[in-house]
């Protein structure tokens, strides 16, 4: 079963990676791959699993990087943005 | 269900179920869903993705939001749960024919255009068109 929140371990852990997506959809699951497939550490959370108050402010993390609170969305160091399933730019921001 | 209704665009309230229940959907049933879906998508002049695997996760994800809400939304956005409120993102979204326009794919990508069927333009993850909600 599909946890809510957790941790993957990988070789690539100079940034302070945050994955956010949504268990049903299928571009988060690519950029998921492409970020274990890579080695990356990373937290995730599945914001459709969580519920009341734990949602809301998933909710409101993600705003402050996407208005649109679209998935996936990767935060690295709090710092800089991946919108959608963009390889090449989740290389070039996590240094791969 | 009208000839030009959408498969996805009833609701089905016996489908829900408690919200800590994980959720699982057999796969004859995405199976028979991905069926309705080709056939219906070929009747309206619409196509399905025509990559199997890609499209049965996608009307897996539908089949699970069925469960979860009534209504199939959108599997690659956030749902209220209310389906007033979601009502522009359930399958067919509103947002299906400017994005396959100018995407060649419509948000999730179970809809794509002739020249992405014809195997002549690929398609990509797109930017949301959808409104930013307040709050």
């Amino acid at each position: 079963m599909l946890q809510s929140k957790g941790s993957i371990a990988g070789s690539h852990n100079e940034h302070q990676t945050v994955f956010y997506g949504l268990s049903t959809c299928i571009w988060c699951r690519r950029t998921r791959q492409f970020l274990e497939d890579q080695g990356v550490a990373f937290d995730y959370v599945y914001v459709d699993l969580l519920k009341g108050q734990e949602r809301e402010e998933a909710v409101k993390k993600i705003r402050r990087w996407n208005s649109a609170v679209s998935f996936p969305t990767v935060v690295v160091d709090d710092k800089q943005c991946v919108i959608g399933y963009k390889t090449d730019k989740l290389k070039e921001v996590l240094g791969l | 269900m009208t000839d030009t209704q959408h498969p996805a665009d009833t609701q089905h309230p016996a489908d829900k179920r408690h919200p800590d229940e994980e959720i699982v959907i057999p796969p004859e049933k995405v199976d028979k869903l991905y069926e309705i879906l080709k056939q219906w998508a070929k009747s309206t002049g619409y196509n399905l993705n025509p990559d199997e695997q890609f499209t049965r996760e996608l009307v897996e994800g539908l089949l699970i939001n069925r469960r979860r809400y009534g209504y199939q939304a959108c599997p690659c956005r956030l749902a209220a749960g209310d389906k007033q409120r979601d009502k522009d993102i359930i399958c067919p979204c509103d947002y299906r024919d400017p994005d396959l326009e100018e995407w060649g794919a419509c948000y999730c990508a179970l809809y794509v255009s002739d020249e992405v069927a014809r195997g002549e333009r690929e398609i990509q993850s797109i930017p949301e068109r959808r409104p930013a909600k307040p709050g």
